[in-house]
C-alpha cells in the first residue's frame, strides 16, 4: 500500500513515474476514510483539496519538475492544527477560535508549499498543545493506533497517530515540552524536536513562545532528515530564528558512529521508569556500544526542578500569548453588556479546564508581587539547566535516554491529576529550556499489550545532524521502525 | 517562595477568564498541588545567576523600515463575529 | 499657607516612520477603516513581531537630543491588559530597560532659562482607534502597531504655563530631530499629566492625580489651570486627595474623575519571549550621532548671537526652520545681515503667505483636497538666494532707494529677473544729480506754501512733507537725504 511507504520510496517512484501523486494521496484519503473513524487523529481534511495539490504535483512531474527542485513534490503531508495554513480551518484544538479561517500561511507551510509537497488536514491536539495526551481537545480524544484504549501523546497525539496509521506519509507536530517526541515514543514512530531557532515559529499559534518549535514526525529516520532539511532556516518574519546554515541532513545518514560518545545521565534512572521501558533503554545503550559509540555516565544535576520550572515559565509565556483570544477581532464570541462582560464569558466558554489551569497559573505567577519569587527564579533555574546541557557537551556528543517513563496509558487514566501528567514529561521537560535538539525513535515494545517504546537522543544547539546519524544508525541496526500497528492493520 | 493558597477569583478576573462556583473550587486545589510541587525551587541558591529569556542568545535583531502589502479589507474583516463599517464591532467601551 | 503644584507629564509621539513597528503595513494617517493592516498587527494567531529598525534609530536619536544616556542594553517587555483597541491584549513597550534614560530639556521660560528633567524616552506601540455608538464602539486598528514614542518627565514642573512651554519646547525639538510629525490634529502628540499640590518649601509629594489622554497643549495649560487651584482649595478646606484619575472636558473646561470599573491594575509586565534584547554598537550608536541636529534654543541664540538678531526675529528664524535656513547663508555673506533678516522675514514671508493663500484658495475651488494641495515653498522660488543678497546690497549702496526696492523685490518674486535688469529695465537707479534735484525741488516749494511756511516757522517736521513731494516728483528715484540737504539749504538761504 503506497501510503505506508517512506518518502525516500515514494519520491523514486514518482521520479520514474511508477505511480502518481494521485495514486498516493487518494491512498492516504483511503486509509483515512478506513482507520480515522477508531484513530481519530484528523479534526478536519479537505479530500478535493488534497486531490487539486496532488494532481498540481503530477502536472509538475510530467513538466520535468525534479526533486532536487522540489524535494517533497506530491508527498502528502498533514499538519497540526496550532499552524497557519492559508484559507483553511485554524483551531488549535480549541473552541474558542470557532470558524476561524487563517487567511495567511506558517513560515513552514509556505517552505513545504515550495517544496511540492501535499499539505492537507487539521491533526488533532491537546488545546493549545497543553497536555501530553490529547486528551484537552475540545475535537474529541485520539486513540493510539496500537491500542485504542489508550492515549496517543501528546499535544501533538494526531501528528503521531496519523504517522502510526499511515493516514499520511509525513506530519507536523510541536513541541513546547516534549509534545512532538512523546507522542511518537508512544505511537512508535520518529518524532524531532529542532533546536530553538532552527526552524521559524511565524504561524505557529504560540503556547510558550520561548519554548515552542516545530518539528516532523516520519516513519523513519531519513524522512526526517529530508523534512527538516525542507523546513529549517532563517525567517526575517521571526525574530527568534536563527541565520545558522542549513546543512545536508540526509548526506550525514553515513552510519559512521564509531568514536561518537553517548552521555548516559543518572538522573534519569528515576523511581517512575517503568521495567520495560528501562530495559528497552538499556538494551538501545548496548546496542550502540557494539556500533561503536563510547558510552560515558554524565550527570545533569539539575533535572529534578525542570517540570517546577518549565510549569512557570510556560505558563507565564501563555497567559499573555493566550490573551488574544478575546473574541473582538475573530473567534466564537459570547456576547456581553460591556466588554469586560464579553471577555470573561468568551473566555470561560471557549477555554477548556486545562487551558484555564494554566492561563491561571501564568497570570498568577506574573501578577505583582509574585514575579520575582516565581518568575525570575525560573529563568534563573533555566540558565542553571542549560548549563548542565552546555556541560555535558563539552564530554559527549548526545545524551540517551527514554524519552517517557512509561509506554502510553489508558484513556482517563491520568486526566484527573494535572500534576501526574506534568510529571510524565520529565525526561522530554529539560531539551525545551536548554533550548537545544531532541528525537524520538522506537526501541522496543512492551509485551502485553504490545506498545511502542521510545528512545530519546538529546544533541547540542545545531546539533542535528549527528543526532540523525547517530538515530540513523541505530535504526538500521534494529527491526522496531518496521513493524506496524496491528489493531487496525 | 510565596504562599501557595491563591485567590482564584481575583487571578481569573486579571485573565478575563469566567469560572463556574464548582470550576473555582476545582481549580484551587489543583493548582494548591502545583503551586505546592513549584515550591521546590526555593531549595536551590540561585545568587549571582543569570536569568535565562531565551535559550539562544542574540541581540539587534530588527527590521528595514519597508512598508509590505497589507491584508485586503475583506480579509482583514472575514473573521470578525461582527462588523459594520468597517470596524470591528464590540459592546459599547465605557471609560 | 502657600500651595504649590508639582507636575509631571508623559508624552506619547507617533514616530514618522514608512511602515510600523513590527510588521511592513504603512503608517499613514486617514486611510478608510482597517486597511492598513495584516495578521501580525491585527494579532491573529501565531504572528510575530519584528522591530523597527528606523524606529529604533529615531527613539536613539531623540535620546541625544534630550541630552539622555542610552544604555548598552535595552529590551521589550509586555504589558497585560485587555482592552478591545489592543490586539494582543498586551502592549508591547519598553518596562525596565528603556532606550534612553537620564536627560533634561531646557527652554525660554518667564524670561530665563528653565530646565526639566527627562526620566526616559522609551519606543512601545500604538493601540487601535475607537468610534462610540449610541449602542456599541466600533475599533479600527489602522493605528495598532504604529510606533509610538514615550517621554516621561520628572516632576519638575511648577504651573500650567512652564507645562505648556515644555512641551512646545519639547515638540520643537522632535520636529528639528524630524523624528515626528507632531501633528496634533491627527492625534500625533498626547498627554497624560501627573498633578499634585503641597505646601511651598515642603518636600513630600502630595497625592499623585492624572489627567488621561490630553491631545492639545492648550488643553493641558486649561486642564492645569482648572485642576491646580481644584486640589488646593480641597485641602485648604480640610479635604484629603487620593490618588486618582482624572478626565479633562474641554467644552465645560472642568476635570471629572474617571469612574473605571477596572480599579486594580496589575499589568503583569515580563520580558517580551518573541524578541531579542537591544545591545546597540558603538558604530551604530555613531551613525545615530551623526544625524543629531542643533537644538531650536541653541539656534536662536546662536543667530541673536552671530548675526546681531533682535530676539523676535531669531524667534522667527527658530520656529520657521525652512525661513531660517533660507536665511543664514545670506547672512553669511552680508555685511548687514539684520537688513537681510528684514527682508526675508517683512517682505519674502509676507510674499509668499500671501500667494499660498491665492494658491489654497484657487485650488480648493478646483476641488482639490486639502491634504493635495501644491502650495509655492522657498525651494520653488523663482529668484536665487543671491538675488535677494543683491537687492540688499542695492539699498545699502544707496543705488535705488527703499521704495524702489520694494518694487524690485516684488518684480524678481513674479518673474525672477535679476535686481540689476529691473533697475535697470524700469529706470529705478537712484537720483544723485546735484543739478536735477535742485530742480525739483524748487518745484515743491513752490508747490507747497503751507509747509513751507510751516517750516520756516520753526517746524522742522515740514521738512518730510517737502522732501515727500520731491520724491513723488522723481517717482521715487531722487537720493533721499541728498533732497532733504538741499531743500533745507533752499529754505534757510
Amino acid at each position: 500500500m503506497l501510503n505506508q511507504l517512506t518518502i525516500s520510496e515514494l519520491t523514486s517512484r514518482l521520479a520514474r513515474r511508477d505511480i502518481s501523486a494521485r495514486e498516493l494521496t487518494q491512498a492516504c484519503l483511503d486509509q483515512i476514510a478506513r482507520v480515522d473513524g477508531t484513530v481519530h487523529a484528523f479534526i478536519s481534511h479537505d479530500p478535493a483539496d488534497a486531490l487539486a495539490q496532488a494532481d498540481a504535483a503530477d502536472h509538475e512531474l510530467a513538466a520535468g519538475v525534479t526533486f532536487a527542485q522540489k524535494p517533497l513534490l506530491g508527498i502528502p503531508i498533514a499538519i497540526k492544527d496550532v499552524l497557519a495554513v492559508k484559507g483553511h480551518p485554524l483551531n488549535c484544538g480549541s473552541k474558542i477560535l470557532g470558524k476561524f479561517i487563517s487567511p495567511y500561511d506558517a513560515t513552514v507551510i509556505e517552505k513545504m508549499k515550495a517544496a511540492g509537497a501535499v499539505v492537507f488536514g487539521r491533526l488533532n491536539m491537546d488545546e493549545f498543545a497543553m497536555g501530553s495526551s490529547t486528551e484537552t481537545s475540545a475535537f474529541g480524544i485520539t486513540r493510539n493506533p496500537w491500542d485504542p484504549s489508550r492515549i496517543p501523546g501528546g499535544s501533538s497525539g494526531g501528528s503521531a497517530a496519523a504517522v502510526a496509521a499511515d493516514e499520511a506519509i509525513a506530519t507536523l507536530g510541536t513541541d513546547t515540552g516534549g509534545s512532538i517526541r512523546q507522542p511518537a515514543a508512544l505511537c512508535g514512530c520518529v518524532g524531532l524536536k529542532p533546536t530553538y531557532g532552527r526552524v521559524s515559529r511565524y504561524g505557529l499559534t504560540a503556547f510558550a513562545s520561548s519554548l515552542d518549535q516545530i518539528g516532523p514526525f516520519t516513519k523513519n529516520i531519513e524522512d526526517a532528515a529530508r523534512l527538516l532539511g525542507v523546513i529549517s532556516g532563517h525567517d526575517p518574519k521571526d525574530s527568534t530564528s536563527v541565520a545558522e546554515p542549513v546543512p545536508d541532513y540526509v548526506a550525514a545518514l553515513d552510519g559512521q558512529i564509531r568514536g561518537l560518545k553517548l552521555g548516559l545521565p543518572k538522573e534519569y534512572l528515576i523511581g517512575g521508569l517503568d521495567p520495560e521501558v528501562k530495559a528497552a533503554v538499556d538494551a538501545a545503550v548496548k546496542q550502540y556500544a557494539a556500533l561503536g559509540a563510547e558510552i560515558v555516565d554524565i550527570s545533569l544535576p539539575h533535572t529534578d526542578y525542570a517540570v517546577a520550572t518549565y510549569y512557570i515559565v510556560a505558563t507565564a509565556e501563555a497567559s499573555a500569548n493566550l490573551a488574544r483570544f478575546d473574541g473582538i477581532r475573530y473567534g466564537q464570541r459570547v456576547d456581553g453588556a460591556d466588554p469586560i462582560e464579553l471577555y470573561t464569558r468568551t473566555r470561560g466558554a471557549g477555554f477548556g479546564a486545562e487551558v484555564k489551569r494554566r492561563i491561571i497559573l501564568g497570570t498568577y505567577v506574573l501578577s505583582s508581587g509574585y514575579y520575582d519569587a516565581y518568575y525570575l527564579r525560573a529563568q534563573k533555574v533555566r540558565t542553571l539547566i542549560r548549563n548542565d546541557f552546555l556541560n555535558a557537551f563539552k564530554q559527549v556528543d548526545a545524551i540517551i535516554t527514554p524519552t517517557a517513563p512509561t509506554a502510553a496509558f489508558k484513556i482517563g487514566e491520568k486526566s484527573g491529576d494535572p500534576l501526574q501528567m506534568y510529571l510524565s514529561d520529565i525526561f522530554t521537560i529539560s531539551c525545551n529550556l536548554a533550548g537545544i535538539s531532541g528525537i524520538s525513535l522506537p526501541c522496543g515494545f512492551t509485551r502485553s499489550p504490545k506498545l511502542p517504546i521510545g528512545l530519546q537522543l538529546l544533541g547540542q544547539p545545531f546539533g542535528e545532524a549527528t543526532l540523525l546519524k547517530l538515530a540513523h544508525a541505530y535504526e538500521q541496526s534494529t527491526p522496531w521502525h518496521r513493524e506496524k500497528p496491528a489493531p487496525i492493520a | 517562595m510565596a504562599a501557595t493558597d491563591i485567590d482564584v477569583k481575583y487571578v481569573a478576573h486579571l485573565a478575563r477568564i469566567g469560572l463556574t462556583p464548582d470550576e473555582e473550587v476545582k481549580m484551587s486545589a489543583h493548582l494548591a498541588g502545583i503551586l505546592g510541587y513549584i515550591e521546590k525551587l526555593k531549595e536551590l541558591d540561585v545568587t549571582g545567576v543569570e536569568p535565562t529569556a531565551h535559550a539562544v542568545p542574540m541581540v539587534n535583531v530588527l527590521r528595514p523600515d519597508v512598508v509590505r502589502p497589507s491584508l485586503a479589507h475583506e480579509a482583514a474583516m472575514s473573521n470578525a463575529p461582527a462588523k459594520a463599517n468597517g470596524l470591528f464591532l464590540v459592546p459599547k467601551i465605557v471609560e | 499657607m502657600e500651595y504649590e503644584a508639582v507636575i509631571g507629564l508623559e508624552t506619547h509621539v507617533q514616530l514618522n516612520t514608512k511602515s510600523k513597528m513590527w510588521c511592513g503595513c504603512a503608517n499613514a494617517y486617514g486611510a478608510a477603516p482597517n486597511t492598513q493592516v495584516c495578521p501580525v498587527c491585527l494579532g491573529l494567531p501565531g504572528v510575530l513581531p519584528v522591530p523597527n529598525e528606523e524606529a529604533l534609530r529615531k527613539t536613539t536619536l531623540t535620546g541625544y537630543l534630550l541630552n539622555c544616556e542610552i544604555p548598552r542594553f535595552a529590551k521589550f517587555d509586555r504589558k497585560n491588559y485587555f482592552y478591545p483597541d489592543a490586539p494582543k491584549n498586551y502592549q508591547l513597550t519598553q518596562y525596565d530597560k528603556p532606550t534612553t534614560a537620564n536627560g533634561f530639556v531646557e527652554f525660554e521660560f518667564q524670561g530665563g532659562l528653565a530646565r526639566v528633567r527627562i526620566t526616559r524616552a522609551h519606543l512601545e506601540e500604538d493601540v487601535g482607534k475607537s468610534f462610540h455608538f449610541d449602542r456599541n464602539s466600533g475599533v479600527d486598528f489602522n493605528r495598532a502597531g504604529v510606533p509610538l514614542m514615550e517621554i516621561v518627565s520628572e516632576p519638575d514642573i511648577t504651573s500650567a504655563d512652564m507645562a505648556y512651554e515644555y512641551l512646545n519646547a519639547l515638540k520643537d525639538i522632535l520636529l528639528y530631530g524630524g523624528v515626528s510629525d507632531c501633528d496634533m490634529e491627527k492625534g500625533m502628540v498626547r498627554c497624560d499629566v501627573n498633578v499634585s499640590v503641597r505646601p511651598v518649601g515642603t518636600q513630600e509629594l502630595g497625592a499623585k492625580i492624572e489627567i488621561k489622554n490630553m491631545n492639545s497643549f492648550s488643553g493641558v495649560r486649561r486642564a492645569l489651570e482648572y485642576e491646580i487651584p481644584r486640589q488646593i482649595a480641597v485641602v485648604k478646606a480640610g479635604g484629603k486627595l487620593i490618588q486618582s484619575t482624572r478626565r479633562w472636558d474641554d467644552t465645560t473646561g472642568i476635570t471629572e474623575e474617571m469612574r473605571t470599573k477596572e480599579h486594580a491594575h496589575d499589568y503583569r509586565y515580563f520580558p517580551e519571549p518573541d524578541m531579542m534584547p537591544l545591545a546597540p554598537t558603538d558604530e551604530w550608536l555613531a551613525e545615530v550621532r551623526k544625524l543629531v541636529v542643533e537644538l531650536p534654543l541653541a539656534r536662536k541664540q546662536r543667530f541673536i548671537r552671530e548675526y546681531s538678531l533682535p530676539a523676535p526675529d531669531a524667534e522667527t528664524f527658530k520656529n520657521d526652520v525652512a525661513l531660517g535656513n533660507y536665511f543664514e547663508p545670506l547672512a553669511k555673506q552680508s555685511s548687514n545681515p539684520k537688513a537681510v533678516a528684514n527682508w526675508v522675514i517683512n517682505n519674502l514671508r509676507a510674499k509668499l503667505t500671501e500667494l499660498n493663500e491665492r494658491e489654497k484658495t484657487e485650488q480648493s475651488e478646483l476641488g482639490i483636497e486639502p491634504a493635495d494641495l501644491q502650495l509655492t515653498t522657498l525651494a520653488d522660488l523663482k529668484f536665487p538666494p543671491a538675488a535677494l543678497l543683491e537687492l540688499v546690497g542695492l539699498v545699502e549702496a544707496k543705488t535705488i532707494s527703499n521704495a524702489a526696492a520694494q518694487q524690485v523685490f516684488a518684480e524678481m518674486f513674479a518673474t525672477g529677473k535679476t535686481p540689476a535688469a529691473i533697475v535697470q529695465e524700469k529706470g529705478l537707479a537712484q537720483v544723485s544729480d546735484t543739478g536735477a534735484i535742485e530742480k525739483l525741488c524748487d518745484e515743491a516749494i513752490a508747490a507747497s506754501p503751507g509747509p513751507v511756511a510751516d517750516y520756516r516757522a520753526g517746524k522742522a517736521a515740514a521738512l518730510n512733507a517737502l522732501k515727500g513731494y520731491v520724491m513723488k516728483l522723481s517717482k521715487g528715484k531722487a537720493n533721499p537725504a541728498l533732497a532733504g540737504e538741499i531743500l533745507e539749504r533752499k529754505l534757510k538761504g
